[in-house]
């Protein structure tokens, strides 16, 4: 695995063990300690790690991260209601620095077959429930920031539809301002019932341009013919850190759609793993990411096609501008038994401008002889015939370059099958394109 | 209302327009033909503003402006237009949005209020139905899945929509079924004005049976060789272009 990083931070475990709920139940802090112990022996992952080897995390374990503060929290209330109302007729879970805001959080009248509960509130409440939902979702083994999670997890959700449930959810993070750097470690976990659908809204946002590390995992488990749509908009503050990890497990006939856009934080990572367990599963990845400065997004994405007939899609488009730096990483295995597979990846960026980087690698791993697969990647920048057609029409530069990389995007949000969702996150990608653009631009 | 004096252009090091010179005044159709290779196309990029040609003599006054220190997009908001030989598919941008933002872009700049989208769906729809043009057509992303026809139509739908007082047409005709021909042809003939100029580049004669020009220059070789009235379009399709002129006879 090679080298890997010490994390200051991880030394506050001993200390800190005491704050977090959950301390009477004996499994959560054995599994607390195995976690911490696992991340210690692993490390924080360092570039000679292959999953890694885009990203530098050293200057996490030069931050003196500590734990969210309630004074903090309480202080940022008011502003988070102000700035992001509600305005769906979805239940929501509203968190302020990785805590679950209760009179933010709309968790009544939610539909029959439902349970919603904050991940605390459960560690005190249901902790039966809670154990034998985190038992059953999928492992999560040797993924270093995955047990950094579980050894510091103080909040999150667990989200329970029974067969044929539905369900709207809003998942809100906002980040508020604190004395020092925060760190937090959101934890989710869903199971969708058979036939279920759940229709999942996550926002990260910031209050100012604070530094603090969100540090997530989001487990699943979707049963036969169940189906999720999971839509991620990321609009950290520009110096923020947030690793975040989706892992879910399909049974047969199950629908996942993932689509994430990607606008702010320092540096992020949107690392999914889907594994297709039953036959005739479904999977879409989609992402969007638009950057500048020196920001930082790598998606690493993989999909293990485990049963027959199985349909999997990976296609990650970004703008990057300044000095920005993209990264797609993509992998398929289609293991044995799984025949008549289908899956395809592809990575397409537009580079605004010469000092850019995107970095794209496509894997496809196949144990199976009949199976379509297929992968590509591109990187260029906007087409000159296209911007002097334009231009010549009397459209300025900069509405020339906006309109072009806008069309870019438009025909990928095409992809996401929900109107309303489509909708704000498009929002986002305009909002992104009305900043003036560095480069060229008169 | 153009006066083009010794104009040399080069491209990559080679000199495509040597010594080129034209004047044209207010409401005349000009028409310039020539063999592949003579500089034509040369001609309306650098007339429009394309990147990529090096001016090495010469200047170019457009309404009384030094045209080739505009920027396209001024110049094509102080009325000049090209009617590109090849237009341009831009998919992810539909035609709607693109004439619409074009369209604003000009009257701002002239002065007018902008229209908005009622309004110019009004206007759009009574010139696309005299060029033919389907709504459908214009529902599509910006010359996707047009067929060379329906491109070349597009081009003098923008012509028509964009109002401009210098429209360059680079090879209208190129491509075109005899139908498709005249229907262009009656588009453009229809923006015939007394304050509307017209280049029409062309490289046969049958687009001028149609569009009629006023005068007609031959180039061969970067330059014009020779300069009549319409007979001379008529005169290149008796002989062909090694017929006229020594230098076009060396270049062909």
């Amino acid at each position: 695995m090679g080298r890997s990083i010490s994390l200051p931070y991880a030394a506050k475990f001993a200390a800190s063990r005491a704050d977090l709920p959950g301390g009477d139940l004996s499994w959560l802090t054995s599994g607390r300690n195995a976690a911490m112990a696992r991340f210690l022996e692993l490390g924080l992952p360092s570039q000679d790690a292959e999953d890694w080897k885009y990203s530098n995390l050293s200057p996490l374990a030069k931050t003196d991260f500590t734990g969210p503060n309630q004074k903090a929290v309480d202080l940022a209330r008011d502003e988070v209601a102000q700035r992001f109302p509600k305005d769906s007729a979805a239940g929501r879970l509203v968190f302020i620095n990785g805590i679950l805001d209760s009179s933010l959080s709309v968790l009544d009248n939610l539909p029959t077959g439902v349970r919603v509960i904050g991940l605390a509130d459960a560690m005190t409440a249901e902790s039966d429930l809670l154990k034998a939902e985190m038992d059953a979702m999928p492992l999560l083994n040797g993924h270093a920031l995955a047990a950094l999670n579980a050894a510091f997890m103080a909040d999150g959700g667990l989200i329970i539809l029974e067969p044929k449930a539905e369900l709207a959810l809003e998942l809100l993070f906002v980040a508020a301002p604190d004395i020092c750097a925060v760190a937090y470690h959101p934890h989710i976990s869903i199971t969708a019932g058979a036939g279920s659908r759940l229709a999942l809204r996550e926002q990260h946002a910031s209050l100012g341009d604070t530094e603090y590390w969100s540090n997530s995992v989001t487990a699943m488990r979707l049963s036969e013919a169940a189906q999720v749509r999971h839509y991620k908009l990321q609009e950290e503050s520009g110096r923020a850190w947030q690793t975040a990890l989706t892992k879910a497990s399909l049974a047969a006939g199950a629908t996942y759609e993932n689509f994430i856009v990607t606008t702010g934080g320092r540096y992020s990572r949107n690392e999914i793993e889907i594994v297709l367990e039953g036959k005739d599963a479904f999977c879409e990845l989609g992402g969007s990411f638009l950057l500048a400065g020196e920001q930082q997004v790598d998606n690493r994405l993989q999909v293990d096609h485990i049963a027959a007939n199985c349909t999997s899609r990976q296609v990650y488009k970004g703008v990057l501008n300044e000095r920005s730096h993209g990264v797609f990483q993509g992998k398929t295995i289609v293991h044995r038994d799984a025949q008549k597979s289908d899956g395809n990846q592809l990575s397409r960026a537009l580079l605004l401008s010469p000092d850019a980087i995107m970095d794209a690698k496509p894997e496809l791993e196949i144990y199976a002889d009949d199976v379509k697969c297929s992968h590509g990647a591109t990187v260029g920048e906007l087409d000159s015939e296209q911007m002097f057609y334009l231009r010549a029409r009397g459209i300025d530069e900069a509405s020339a370059r906006s309109l072009l990389i806008a069309a870019f995007m438009e025909e990928h949000l095409q992809s996401i099958t929900d109107d309303a969702a489509r909708d704000w996150l498009r929002g986002a990608v305009s909002a992104w394109l009305q900043k003036p653009l560095s480069g060229g631009a008169s | 209302m153009l006066e083009i004096n010794g104009l040399s252009v080069s491209v990559a090091g080679k000199e495509i327009l040597k010594d080129f010179n034209l004047s044209v005044a207010a409401g005349e159709v000009h028409a310039i033909m020539g063999p592949n290779g003579s500089g034509k196309s040369t001609l309306s990029y650098v007339l429009a503003g394309r990147e990529g040609y090096d001016i090495t003599a010469g200047s170019v006054t457009y309404r009384g402006q030094d045209l080739l220190a505009l920027k396209p997009e001024m110049r094509a908001r102080e009325g000049l237009f090209l009617a590109f030989q090849y237009p341009v598919e831009i998919p992810g941008v539909g035609s709607t949005t693109f004439f619409k933002t074009a369209v604003n872009a000009i009257r701002k700049h002239r002065g007018e209020k902008e229209f908005d989208a009622m309004e110019f769906l009004k206007i759009m729809r009574e010139k696309r139905d005299e060029l033919g043009i389907s709504e459908e057509m214009m529902r599509r992303a910006l010359n996707v899945g047009f067929s060379g026809g329906e491109k070349k139509r597009n081009e003098v739908l923008q012509m028509a929509l964009l109002e401009p007082y210098l429209a360059v047409l680079d090879e209208t005709d190129s491509g075109l079924d005899i139908d498709a021909l005249r229907v262009a042809a009656d588009g453009i003939n229809s923006l015939r004005s007394p304050e509307r100029t017209m280049i029409v580049i062309t490289h046969y004669q049958r687009l001028l049976e149609y569009v009629v020009p006023d005068y007609v220059h031959v180039m061969a070789d970067g330059k014009v060789v020779r300069s009549g009235g319409k007979e001379l379009a008529l005169e290149l399709e008796e002989k062909g272009y090694s017929g006229v002129g020594d230098k076009a006879e060396a270049a062909a």
